[in-house]
């Protein structure tokens, strides 16, 4: 499947006052097309993920389930975080850099 | 109070689902993830609209526990299982909550939902119909909850574990980042409390680490397990995670949750605030 929309895929931002929150949000697929070059996730959204966000020491910081699309989001500071996916059989890490005003919004694949 | 009454694994659940003594129950915030799937058998409490009195803040009264333990099939006999997602943060907190009201048997599943989940073990989204029971609660046992006064006399002179992540202690984020940093009180941490996450003591999976490695969490963090320890977070629920492993898992009788926590502590007027690591 892909999604529609120009920007990979966390949940609607409507009613999140982005000028004060600082949101790192996302989308997990698995068994996508890896050789698709058109930029748009595709695969099976991962239901049944868990999404830790750890600090730029590397400490624990929060962590979520992933929803029935394979969304998640958190609410960060500006800084280096380090995304941790698990899921049945795949474990992946993605640093990724957050600031305030504009949500990080990544696409990872299993 | 050990490992071996206190906690379960997932395998020990499934051989014994059908035992008759035994009611499982899901405890979490967001208890939608019941909907979408649960152990066999198991019922749900919300953190929230079941465990809290709503009026004032405050746990619901005796009375009510046991109206709400009897409607779901749980007698002064029966031994609940508890379990749920967030790495058992409020499953561990109702695990608190039935020894603060004097229920004997209750075991948390190691791991909880995400272990579960991990594993490929079963879900179904079937809701089964409790039998009504009779249950009796004890009055509120207080040598296992922390009160505000017996904090702000316990600064400098008992162990104070906070043990929320280390942004939330040194007064960066207000609350823990998958939610809304949002909240009239202010930022920081209990002057002379120590920092030891929660999460120190749970391996990446969701269970716990070994007993060896938790007591080395926290003597090696200075805390001096002989002395008096009182435990906190923002609610309630990662602080009571930090009780169980000091409670439960290590045996340190002498430790309260103090489930006022942050949110209560960091909007009173005039007590003593730090900031930073």
């Amino acid at each position: 499947m892909k999604t529609c929309g120009a920007t990979p895929g966390g949940p609607s931002l409507d009613g999140i006052d982005l000028s004060k929150q600082t949101v790192i949000q996302g989308v997990i697929f698995r068994d996508g097309d890896q050789s698709s070059t058109d930029g748009v996730p595709n695969g099976t959204p991962v239901a049944n993920g868990h999404v830790r966000l750890l600090d730029a020491t590397g400490e624990f910081t929060a962590e979520v389930p992933t929803n029935a699309e394979g969304q998640f989001r958190f609410f960060a500071a500006p800084g280096t975080w380090t995304l941790v996916v698990q899921a049945p059989g795949a474990r992946v890490e993605q640093r990724i850099t957050a600031v305030q005003g504009v949500p990080s919004d990544i696409f990872i694949s299993l | 109070m050990s490992r071996e009454t206190s906690l379960v694994s997932a395998d020990w659940v499934q051989e014994n689902l059908k035992s008759p003594n035994i009611v499982i129950v899901e405890v979490d915030e967001d208890t939608t993830l019941y909907d979408q799937g649960h152990i066999e058998g198991a019922i749900r409490f919300h953190w929230r609209d079941d465990l809290q009195d709503g009026l004032i803040r405050d746990l619901i009264s005796k009375e009510k526990f046991e109206a709400l333990l009897s409607k779901s099939g749980i007698s002064n006999d029966t031994t609940v299982i508890l379990y749920g997602g967030n790495n058992n943060w409020f499953a561990t907190y109702a695990f608190w909550y039935f020894k603060v009201y004097g229920h004997q048997d209750v075991r948390l599943i190691d791991g909880g939902r995400k272990r579960w989940e991990l594993d490929g073990r079963p879900f179904t989204t079937e809701v089964p119909v409790a039998k009504v029971a009779k249950y009796v609660a004890k009055e509120r046992d207080n040598a296992i909850r922390a009160y505000r006064d017996e904090v702000i006399a316990a600064i400098g002179t008992k162990n104070i574990v906070d043990v929320r992540s280390p942004a939330e202690f040194s007064g960066e984020l207000a609350a823990p980042a998958h939610l809304p940093q949002e909240g009239g009180q202010i930022k920081g941490h209990i002057p002379t409390a120590k920092n030891i996450p929660w999460s120190k003591a749970a391996n990446e999976d969701g269970t716990f680490k070994s007993d060896a490695e938790l007591k080395e969490i926290y003597t090696g963090a200075g805390v001096d397990l002989s002395k008096d320890t009182i435990a906190y977070c923002r609610i309630g629920e990662r602080s009571a995670f930090s009780w169980f492993v000091l409670h439960e898992l290590l045996g340190v009788t002498n430790v309260k949750n103090y489930d006022g926590s942050w949110t209560e502590y960091g909007s009173l007027v005039g007590v003593p605030v730090a900031i930073g690591a």
